[in-house]
Formats: C-alpha cells, structure tokens, sequence
C-alpha cells in the first residue's frame, strides 16, 4: 500500500473552530459498490435484490467441500470499465487472494478480495463542491487509490428466532468494487460530493446501480483531525454507513468526538466504529488490539487474472459518454452551471435534456426540464424515469412557443395537462382553443375596449410610462392569455402614445 | 469358478468385453471379498453394495448393446475425500458427521460415466493430512501386508491408505487416491501397488474436499502400471469448475506400455542420496537404475540443489492453505455442530471435537506462518523456495533428462502406533521426503513397486517426468515392473 500523501493545501475556511484553536478535518472513503451482473462473482448464482432467504445459493456460495471459485467475466469488465471511469490505470494482472475470518455469513471462512494486486489503481475523481453562499462552486480533485473486485457476505438475522441466529447467503458471494479513496477530502461536504460523483459515475457506466437503501453502495469513513500544517492524525474508521446524509453526520459527529477527546488533552485510539442513525453518533465497535489479523494469502484456487491491452481499449471504445464530458459539452452549448450540474446529475435527466433539446435551444430547453419537468416531478414525489411527459411532448410544447402558436403562459398550462393527463399536446391546444391570438383586428378590439373603460388609467399613463404594463395585463386577461404578447404590448404603447 | 477379484482392470475387461463373466458377478465377488477383509483392515469406511450391483447391472445392460465404457462394470473404491451424490463423504473426519453430498466429484463422475462401478467409501487420514492411516476418525487402516513371520499390524502410508490396502488386499480392482506430498505414491510403495499423481491441473479437483489447494492432485492406485493408465485415462479432464485444470488432450497412456526406453535419459539426483539413508533403499535403487540401463537407458547423474528444503517449504505451503481451506468446517451449514453459549464458542467447542490432533496441528502451524508479521518470513519465503525447486527440474529437463529415478520412500511400511513417530511428528513428516518435491513444483510421479525388504515388504521406486508427460512415466514404470514382477500379500485376514 502506498503511504499516505497530503495533496491538498489547507484552507482556512474550512477549518473547524475548537476551544483551544482551529482543526482540520481529514477524510478517506472506501466506498462498496455491488457490481451490476447476472450473477455473483465466482458463482453462477443469481444477484437478483429480494428474493427469497437463501433462493440465490449454490454449492460454492454455500462452500460446500471441494467446491471451487470461477471467476464471472462479466464483473472483470465491470471492474475495469469503472477504473476507465475513475480514469485509473487498469492493471493487466492482479490476484485475488484470501481474507481470512470467521464469522456464520462467511461460508467459506475467507472473502476473497484483492489485497496486493488490484485490479485497478491510482485514479481521479473531480468534485464540485457547492454552491456556498454567492452562489459559486469549488472544484475539488480527490484521488482513488484502488479499486479491487471482492466478494459479499451474506446475512445474519438475529430476530427470526428467540434463541438461534438465521442466514441468509443470498448475497454471500455477490461481486463488489471497494473503491478506495486518498485522504483527499477536507469536509463533510466534500464527502457527500464525492459519494454522489461516484454514484453518478458507476450510474452512468451502468457498473453499480447505486441503490444505497438497498445496500448497493455503501461506505467505510476514515476520520481523522489535526492542527493545520502538523501530519495526519490517528484515524477512526466508520463501517457501513449507508446514506449520504448520515455520512455527512457520521462525520461531522466524529469530527467533534476527537476534537473533544485532543482539547482535553487525551488521545484518539485507532478503531473501527459504527454509526447509530438513530442516536445520531459513532460508536466504538472494535478496537485496534481487536482488529482481525485477515492472514491474506493468494487465493491457490485461482489462477491471476490477466488480460491486455486490446481488451481493455474494447472496453474503452465502449464506454458511454460520463458525466464531465457531459457537463463540459452542456456548458460549451450555452447552460449556466448550475443547469449543467442538474441536468448531469442523472444519466436519466441528461438523456431527458438532450431529447428534448435537439434541434431546439439549450436554455430553453434546459429551463422547462429543470424547472417544469423536474419541479413536477419532484412535487408528485415521482423520479425521472416514472415521468408522465416524454420528451417528444414537451418538445412539442416548446415548439408550439416557438410557432407562436400559444404562448409561455399558455404552455405552463398546457404542460399542466400533459402532465395530469396526458395526450398530444398540440391537439390539446387545437381541441381546447388555446392557440393564441395573433390577429391583430381582434387585438386591437380588445386594447380598445380597455383604454375606453378606464379613462383615468390613459392620464396616469402619461405621467408614468410604466403603467402601460397594466393595460398589456388586462388585455391578457380579457382575451384569456391567447392573444400574443408582444402583438399586445406593441398596439397598447402605440395607442396610449407611450414609447 | 475362479476368484474373480484376482483379476486386474485389464484382465476383468477383457473377460467382461468377452462376456466371460457379467459385471453383477464381479461385482458380488468384490463385495463377497470385503465383508470377508474389511473387518480386519479397515479400508472402507462406508459400503454402496446396493449402488454398487445397481452399476453393476447397469453395466451388464451396457455390454449387451454394445455401449460399454472404458471402464464398464469395474469395481473400484473411492478414497472417502472425494464427493460422492449422496453417499458418505467425511474425509475420515468428524467435522463432517453425516454429510452427504449433493453433488459429484469430477473425477468419479468421469470414472462413473466410463461405466465403473462403486464399491464404497476408503479411510484414509483425516482431511489427507498424515502418512500412516493413523490420523482417521475411523481408526488405522491396516497393511495386507506384514513382514515374514510377524504378526505386527503395519501402516498402509497415508493419506491414501485405505485405497493403497483395498488394492493391495484385492478387495477393489482400483482406487482413487489424492496426492499433496506423497499420499498416492508412498502407500502405493509400502503396498506393493502403482499410484500415480498426474501433472498438476490434470485432474479436476471440483468435489474433493481441498486439503492444500495448490498442491492436491488425484490419481489412481491400481496392481499394475497398465491399470493406473487405464484408471487415469478415466480420470483426468479439463474441467471448467476448475480453473486451475488444464486443457490439453488427455492421451491413451496405455498405448505407451511396452515402448522402448532405449536412448531416453534417466537422470539420478545426487541430493536424493541422504545421509543415513537404508542401505535396503539404496540397494533397491541401484537395482533400478541397472534394470533401466539393461533396457537401453542411459542413466546422467543430475543434481537438484534445492531439495533440502523441500520439505521445510512444504510443510509451511500446505498447512498454511489447509489452515484456510478448512476454515469452512465451522458447525455453521453442515456436518458436526457441538452447541455453544455463543458463536465464538460453538465454533471452538466444534473444531475442537471435530477435528483430530494432527489437522488440528497444521492448522495451527498454517496459521502461524501466515500471521501479519510472520508471512514474510515463512509463506512468502516457501513460495520463493518453490519456485527455485520448479526451477531444477526445469533445468534437468531442458538438459535432456527424459526422467528422474529416485525411491519412493525412505523405508519399508512401519508398524501401527510406532512410538518414534508419536513422538515426534517431523519423523513421520520425513516420510514425504522423496515425494514432496513433486507436488512443490507440479510435476507427475509414479511409484512402481520394485522389490520386497530382507524382512519381505514391498518397496517401491519413483520416477518423475516433465509437466504431462505420463506417458514416459508408464512407459518406464512398465519397464520397471517387467523386470521386477508384481508382488501380492498371502492373506492373513
């Protein structure tokens, strides 16, 4: 393992105030991504979530004598793909080999991971921290250590019975990537960020489907604080924290546990700790003198895994579009950042965009799927992928503004009804009578009839421009929002002699 | 009618393909012959007679329509490490009480789908760890053979002891057997029997139970080197639930009996000469040697400079996988649980039952040598050391060497319960001392009998070859064994 480095240079404003002075928080992540497969790492079983207690076992999961592993191929190139996506050097050859420990929902009394010879190595990770209060986002690069294939363990359940302990190896087996991280972050919201960038990597790769409330990812949180400009301080490790939000309270409770225990003059004690969501606090779980002694060995069942180089360009030519790629291209066509980042946060939303964007413009488009789309969305507590308006429609809608066939008034309720119940949007204008109205006779009527009825509002105007809005407002309102906007603004400024 | 189990593979194949005798009545014959013996010597720990005449018929069924397998209607034993469907697997271990598996081995599902026939279950020692038989939960398996005028019980040699007596006593035609250090080839030699252990990755290791993965290989034990290539034939393919077997052609050993070794090279390891070495064992090679130069050979005095620490190296390699392998017998899924009044203590009140004291031994010294703080100085250290022995033989062959002569064993089968080695376990450790060095560097070797002891025990020769080249090995060994002639015990059960 390589030693530890500080690649960052200490900020003040995100150091934490103690009572004694300033501290600096130091944070390392090995995140556990079950890899998205048909079947488990070195079994045919199925990986499929919720299935029946022990349904998805074989003899091999269930480590019968004399059984042996096989690799599935399928999760090398899902190992290898995600390095591609960490920007990582892939390594050619690597070795599984065996962790020893016991325990009843490890069958074969080892995991085999990859200790030594990872499959991947060093890599990049870019994060976009923000945005803070003027409303701007820093760029933060946190480096990956490695990234090495293992296999899960099953499940304990100790409610099933008053006396004795069920298992479950449904997941016993079930291929992860323990993604490691350098200490590289500085802040809890700096973890937060670089879970979520992970997430929406191996998202975008299609190698993990990054279901943490079904334990498709999960994290391992090394803490530590320090005096700015001294050396890392001694670690804690967090284990199994399985959402974003307690992550970043796990941290934040950790950060001042041992800024508390080093103000008082005491010491940290290197050891592993659990997070308790609902108390809101770690706890010790083990301590270093506890700590497993793994006894890792090559695995003599399995022979290294090799491949070359024109298997990995095969996977690289293959590789989908991720999401800094996406985000540079989405800000070179004009979107602010903010709507980059929201339209990147989920392959889903992107692909959204891009559909509805083609051929038509960015911002406009971009402005409707965030602000429409997703606030509907996010209203009816409904994801992207359960979205009444498909992306055909709501390009309809846009270019039935565009037309200037209805306005954008109009289009807010008819992107109402679409939504509600569905249909073409431009029937539904047609049906509904919902076109605006741009001919300029039935306008004029209608500006006239208002400049009739309120005498004192044409001798306001003169000494106050700006009132001409009113009557563009009320014309509106009388021709129930069809007649077209700028058609009324422009007969109403040269009726009342405005400018 | 003539006893039936006298006969060699060959010889009952040719009778059956001759529909001279049926396969039921070999069969019954068999099983005749070990309720007769096994009272006595404990070879079989479990008996399929039923499954056995069930086979048998089947067999018979075969040989009407012309569908017979190579090995049709051949009663063979199962050395009981071997996962059988259904039938006692235990590895002659407590741990495993009543496991039955539900799956077959590869290896005796080849042999089954040649047409063999099951007879039952070999002791042998617990989890393959021991040279003596001694280290069974079933108790001692005991040598047909015995020395002239003695009632002593002998050891058959371990681990495969069970099967080496079963085909020295004739109570199966044939047997599997596995290899880590020696397991086939020194009870072969203390039988009077041929046991084989194939090239690494010859034979699938899928369904056996695992004792050190890296070196495990299966073979057959057999009366005769044209029975072991008949039974290999049978057992070895490549096998895609084990990655570690190799895909190459498995070629009909028995076409290499009766070829000339004359112009091969026979090499003669220096380092194989120890200090204090039986002057009987001496004899015995030198006898070897003459026979092979009387054949045509040319005898090369080679050297292999890392043998020394063979052993050494191997007694950290196997124990430290053994120690991993066997972390699966827990008391959590199948066989012994002995309860606890936690987890932590079910699995230590488990494995302290069900586990004898040399597994128990191993599994200590594997994981000492494995330990944080230690692996460098041990494991790491013997794998180093392997890749150095791999290397010598490396360099023999590449000089020309055809094959390496040595003997099989340091002495002749020793009594059951000998003190000397009770006391200390090195002793009977150093009986692998001919033997290891194969597995350490993954190559083939036979054990051939080739003379009996002044005190009239058999005693045997090994011969190493290149990686998959059996067929210099049979075809040697047959050599060998011409000269030599076969040797059977008297029956004294």
């Amino acid at each position: 393992m390589n030693a530890l480095v500080d690649t960052r240079t200490t900020d003040a404003k995100r150091l934490i105030p103690g009572a004694t002075g300033d501290w600096e928080l130091i944070i390392g992540l090995e995140v556990h991504a079950q890899v998205t497969s048909q079947s488990k790492l070195f079994s045919g079983s199925s990986t499929q979530f919720g299935a029946e207690p022990n349904a998805n076992v074989s003899l091999v999961d269930a480590a019968m004598p004399g059984m042996l592993p096989v690799i599935n191929q399928e999760c090398v190139a899902q190992a290898v793909r995600t390095g591609l996506g960490l920007k990582a050097k892939i390594n050619k050859k690597s070795v599984f080999d065996r962790k020893n420990y016991f325990y009843p929902d490890l069958p074969q009394g080892y995991q085999i991971s990859q200790f030594q010879q990872p499959i991947v190595g060093e890599g990049t990770v870019h994060i976009s921290v923000g945005p803070d209060k003027k409303g701007n986002f820093e760029e933060v690069e946190v480096g990956i250590e490695r990234l090495h294939l293992e296999q899960d363990a099953g499940k304990s359940m100790h409610d099933q019975h008053p006396t004795m302990s069920y298992v479950d190896l449904n997941r016993s087996g079930v291929a992860l990537m323990e993604i490691v991280s350098k200490p590289d972050m500085r802040s809890s919201d700096e973890a937060k960020a670089y879970v979520t960038k992970l997430r929406q990597i191996v998202r975008y790769l299609g190698t993990c489907d990054g279901n943490m409330d079904e334990g498709s990812m999960r994290a391992d949180v090394n803490v530590s604080v320090r005096r700015p400009g001294e050396g890392f301080g001694t670690r804690c490790e967090i284990k199994n924290v399985n959402s974003i939000r307690f992550m970043g309270q796990a941290i934040e409770y950790e950060a001042r546990r041992q800024i508390a225990i080093l103000e008082d003059g005491g010491s940290i004690d290197q050891e592993t700790r659990l997070f308790d969501p609902v108390k809101g606090e770690t706890r010790s779980m083990r301590s270093k003198e506890e700590a497993h002694d793994y006894r890792y060995f090559p695995d003599p069942d399995l022979l290294p895994l090799e491949f070359d180089d024109a298997y990995i360009e095969a996977l690289k030519a293959d590789l989908p579009e991720l999401p800094d790629e996406k985000r540079l291209r989405f800000l070179e066509s004009g979107l602010s950042a903010y709507d980059a980042n929201v339209l990147i946060s989920e392959k889903a939303i992107a692909d959204y965009f891009e559909k509805v964007a083609e051929g038509r413009e960015a911002k406009q488009a971009a402005n409707w799927v965030i602000n429409d789309l997703l606030g509907a969305l996010n209203k009816a507590g409904q994801g992207i992928e359960e979205t009444p308006v498909t992306p055909q429609q709501l390009g309809t809608i846009l270019d039935l503004i565009k037309e200037g066939t209805i306005s954008g008034k109009i289009a807010k309720e008819l992107f109402e009804i679409v939504f509600n119940e569905g249909g073409d949007p431009a029937k539904i204008v047609e049906e509904r009578g919902m076109k605006q109205v741009t001919d300029t006779g039935a306008i004029e009527a209608a500006v006239d009839e208002i400049i009739a009825a309120n005498p004192e509002k044409v001798e306001q105007v003169k000494e106050k421009p700006a009132l001409a809005g009113w009557f563009v407002g009320q014309v509106m309102k009388s021709t129930g929002g069809k007649a077209n906007p700028q058609a009324v603004q422009q007969l109403v400024k040269s009726k009342l002699g405005v400018e | 009618m003539t006893d039936l189990t006298a006969l060699t593979i060959a010889e009952a194949r040719e009778k059956l393909r001759a529909k001279e005798i049926s396969a039921v009545e070999l069969t019954d014959s068999y099983i005749a012959a070990i309720d007769a013996a096994n009272g006595a010597l404990n070879a079989y720990v479990a008996l399929t007679p039923e499954k056995a005449r069930e086979m048998a018929k089947a067999s018979d069924a075969k040989y009407a329509t012309g569908n017979a397998g190579a090995l049709e209607g051949i009663p063979l034993g199962i050395k009981d490490l071997f996962g059988t469907m259904d039938v006692h697997t235990q590895a002659a271990s407590h741990i495993l009480d009543g496991f039955k598996p539900k799956y077959e081995s590869t290896v005796t599902q080849n042999l089954w789908d040649d047409g063999a026939v099951m007879l039952g279950k070999l002791n042998m020692d617990e989890f393959a760890m021991g040279s003596s038989n001694e280290t069974s939960y079933y108790g001692p398996t005991k040598n047909p053979w015995r020395a002239k005028d003695s009632n002593v019980d002998l050891v058959p040699g371990g681990s495969s002891g069970g099967s080496a007596a079963a085909v020295a006593a004739h109570i199966c035609a044939g047997a599997t057997a596995t290899d880590t250090g020696g397991s086939i080839r020194q009870p072969a030699a203390f039988t009077g029997t041929v046991g084989i252990k194939p090239t690494y990755g010859r034979c699938s290791r899928w369904g056996v139970a695992a004792f050190a993965s890296s070196l495990d290989q299966a073979g057959p034990i057999t009366r005769d080197v044209r029975d072991a290539a008949i039974m290999l034939k049978s057992m070895a393919s490549v096998d895609a639930k084990d990655t570690t077997s190799v895909d190459l052609p498995v070629p009909d050993y028995e076409a290499a009996l009766g070829g000339s070794v004359k112009g091969m090279k026979i090499g003669i390891p220096a380092e194989y000469r120890m200090d204090g070495m039986d002057p009987e064992i001496v004899a015995l090679w030198e006898q070897g040697i003459a026979w092979l130069k009387d054949a045509g050979a040319e005898i090369v005095d080679i050297s292999l400079p890392n043998t020394k620490y063979a052993l050494p190296a191997y007694y950290i390699v196997a124990p430290a996988e053994a120690s991993s392998n066997l972390a699966r017998y827990d008391g959590v899924k199948y066989g012994l649980r002995v309860p606890g009044k936690d987890i932590t203590d079910m699995y230590e009140q488990t494995r302290a039952a069900g586990f004898g004291a040399e597994v128990k031994r191993r599994i200590m010294i594997g994981t000492y040598v494995l330990s944080a703080g230690y692996y460098d100085a041990y494991y790491l250290k013997a794998q180093k050391v392997r890749t150095l022995i791999k290397r010598d033989f490396e360099n023999v062959f590449a000089d020309g060497v055809d094959a390496i002569l040595t003997p099989a064993t340091p002495s002749a089968a020793f009594g059951i319960g000998d003190q000397d080695m009770k006391a200390d376990p090195v002793k009977m450790y150093l009986n692998d001392v001919f033997t290891v060095t194969v597995n350490m560097a993954g190559l083939p070797g036979i054990a051939v009998p080739a003379g009996l002891s002044s005190t009239g025990l058999p005693l045997g020769l090994q011969l190493i070859g290149k990686p998959f080249d059996e067929e210099t090995l049979f075809k040697t060994a047959g050599v060998i064994e011409q000269a030599a002639g076969k040797f059977t015990a008297d029956k004294w059960w």
